[in-house]
């Protein structure tokens, strides 16, 4: 099936080439920071995760949003999803192949981490996070490629896959959760030491990962002629709007009870995010950015005389994706090291070797996406 | 006969929940957690050990650095020059850099901006070793909380779940950041985290560790904390005692008088 692949016209294989010359950047990017240490990217003793971990975060629930399409498809049945499942499902394989790679590359002895499996340590989150992370990938990649396969030969897809599409349902719940917990579970760090963390995950995840999916419905539509359907969207938009609001929601839970509380340490973090403390605040203009445009893109979602016009339909679906990016790549993640344990505020600034490493990783997720979803339009075209 | 199967059974099950709660580190009152001291220094010790210190920081001088060059030379710590890729194992904070969450308002005036010494605080229940996918950082049985720089993969979870900022990663090549090298003590490659480890190598020759021993002001107290017989503990008795962020549980082993 895979041969299907490699049949395209002349602007598949440039958007194919492009991706290649971002990846061997990014590769060369990476065997800088290998030959001289982590020491070549912005984050340091206190901010000590940077854009590595921020992307990790963010496209875990990119990888669970498949449950979007996965569940109401086939536990409800609802066959307007039909000719999106498989999309959300190779989505998901892009975004959890993504997430391991930005871990890999985040690792200070990257030749080391099969340690993780000599050593299972079942208290320590990262060995349920890897454990749930390649459990998803393997099912998305079975279910989704068997059920294809099938459909192409014209007969119905084996029964034992069935159950494992089920089990995916599930297990996208997992994985967001088991990646909140990483943070939740942490004394002293105010912003994540939160029981809705969880929930906000799987909100935002839900409301990234609809919208994204209806931005590639769009491309599927002009690039290679194949429509999801406009029932399909409308679906979704309906789902990345509640999602959205649900996530707004629990964001507005976080700064109740840390500002009516008045506890310093509950406020201290999204002070520094929202307003700035002790005179920093470097996150701030992009945090209102984030959180007005959200906003915006929700009401627009919500809206039918906007959302039902495919240019609005799409900006906020951009706006959306592009906000809660950065509330939890850049605020969530490197927010939380602020202030430090010692009560200071620094400064992170991305270099441009770790940009580009991170512009890499994400070529090799968007090229191996592209290929999927190549033989996937190629089947259904021609079925 | 069948009171005594009973009993056996009873006892034979409770020491299976204790075992598989020992592995899971949920028992702290386990065997693993606390054993005696034999392992660490080769003569038997009566008693279980706990290692701990007592800072009085009426006895530190400001400005005084002596402490921290003695531990930073005798543990190979690198000197980058800038703040990102710092190491240390042992520094000076301000006193409400120390105890954020302490009451600041009205206090002596020379309270405020004291220098206070800050170092790993080998908690009794350690949120860094929790949260190490590879075990790479441990408690030992003296309550030492240790590094295993060969099973390290630096994804620095243990820094971001230690509250009290006391680890460090060597984010670029320690070695030629080292200005003098100590040949008694192993240096670090690139990648991995440490930090202070109680100078566990100088107790196992019966030492103190270096920074108590380089204090000119005698400000450092070491000693066993299960020992309701040594020198530290006498202290802790007598006078008032801080430990830091005491409020998130984690039982600091490092205690400051005020």
């Amino acid at each position: 099936m895979i041969e299907k692949a490699l049949k395209g016209n002349r602007a598949y294989w440039a958007w194919i080439a492009l991706l290649i010359v971002v990846i061997a950047a990014g590769l060369n990017a990476w065997a800088v920071q290998l030959d001289t240490g982590l020491g070549v990217t912005g984050m340091g003793r206190d901010i000590s995760w940077g854009i590595y971990i921020a992307q990790f975060t963010f496209l875990v629930g990119v990888a669970a949003s498949a449950v979007m399409v996965v569940l109401p498809y086939y536990l409800h049945n609802r066959r307007e999803f039909a000719r999106i499942v498989i999309v959300g499902e190779f989505l998901a394989v892009s975004a959890a192949v993504m997430c391991m790679l930005f871990i890999l590359a985040d690792l200070g002895k990257p030749q080391r981490v099969l340690n993780v499996l000599r050593y299972p340590t079942p208290n320590s989150m990262v060995f349920w996070d890897v454990v749930v992370l390649n459990g998803y990938l393997l099912l998305n990649l079975v279910g989704g490629w068997t059920v294809l396969g099938a459909e192409r030969k014209g007969v119905a897809p084996p029964s034992w896959v069935r159950p494992l599409i089920y089990l995916s349902i599930p297990w996208a719940f997992s994985i967001h959760t088991v990646t909140a917990f990483l943070y939740a579970g942490m004394p002293g760090r105010h912003l994540w030491l939160t029981a809705v963390l969880a929930p906000r995950f799987l909100a935002s995840a839900f409301a990234a990962g609809t919208a994204i999916l209806i931005l590639i419905s769009f491309i599927l539509r002009k690039t290679a002629g194949f429509d999801a359907g406009d029932e399909a969207r409308k679906k979704l938009t309906v789902l990345a709007a509640y999602a959205g609001i649900a996530n707004f929601f629990l964001l507005g839970m976080e700064f109740f009870t840390a500002f009516y509380s008045n506890v310093p340490a509950h406020m201290h973090s999204l002070q520094h995010l929202y307003f700035g403390l002790h005179g920093h605040g470097q996150f701030v203009p992009l945090m209102w950015l984030s959180l007005l445009g959200g906003i915006a893109s929700v009401i627009v979602l919500l809206v039918p005389a906007l959302r039902s016009r495919s240019s609005w339909l799409v900006a906020a679906c951009v706006g959306l994706v592009a906000s809660i990016w950065i509330d939890k790549g850049i605020g969530l993640v490197i927010g939380g090291f602020l202030p430090t344990p010692l009560e200071e505020i620094v400064q992170y600034v991305p270099t441009l070797t770790e940009m580009t490493v991170t512009a890499g990783i994400w070529a090799i997720g968007l090229l191996l996406l592209t290929m999927l979803l190549k033989v996937a339009v190629a089947v259904k075209t021609e079925s | 006969m069948k009171q005594d199967r009973r009993e056996f059974l009873r006892k034979a099950g409770i020491g299976a929940l204790a075992g598989i709660g020992a592995l899971a580190g949920l028992n702290p009152l386990s065997a693993l957690e606390k054993t005696d001291m034999s392992a660490l220094s080769g003569k038997p010790v009566p008693g279980r050990t706990r290692w701990g210190m007592l800072i009085d920081t009426r006895s530190c001088t400001d400005g005084c650095r002596q402490c921290v060059t003695a531990c930073h030379r005798a543990h190979n710590v690198p000197d980058f020059g800038d703040r990102k890729n710092e190491v240390k194992w042992i520094w000076k904070s301000r006193y409400e850099q120390a105890f954020p969450t302490s009451g600041t308002q009205f206090q002596k005036p020379e309270l405020l901006g004291r220098e206070v010494l800050t170092l790993c605080n080998h908690c009794a229940e350690p949120p860094c070793t929790r949260a190490c996918p590879t075990q790479a950082t441990f408690k030992r049985r003296d309550g030492i909380v240790a590094m295993d720089y060969h099973r390290c993969i630096g994804c620095r979870f243990c820094m971001a779940a230690c509250p009290y900022g006391s680890r460090s990663f060597n984010w670029l090549d320690p070695r030629p950041a080292i200005s003098e090298y100590n040949r008694e003590f192993p240096t670090r490659e690139r990648g991995v985290v440490e930090k202070c480890n109680f100078c566990s190598e100088r107790l196992a020759r019966g030492l103190q560790p270096a920074c108590v021993e380089s204090c000119p002001g005698k400000a450092i107290t070491f000693g066993d904390l299960n020992d309701p017989g040594s020198t530290i503990r006498r202290m802790l008795s007598e006078q008032e005692t801080m430990q830091r962020k005491p409020e998130l549980g984690t039982l600091p082993s490092v205690f400051y008088i005020i």
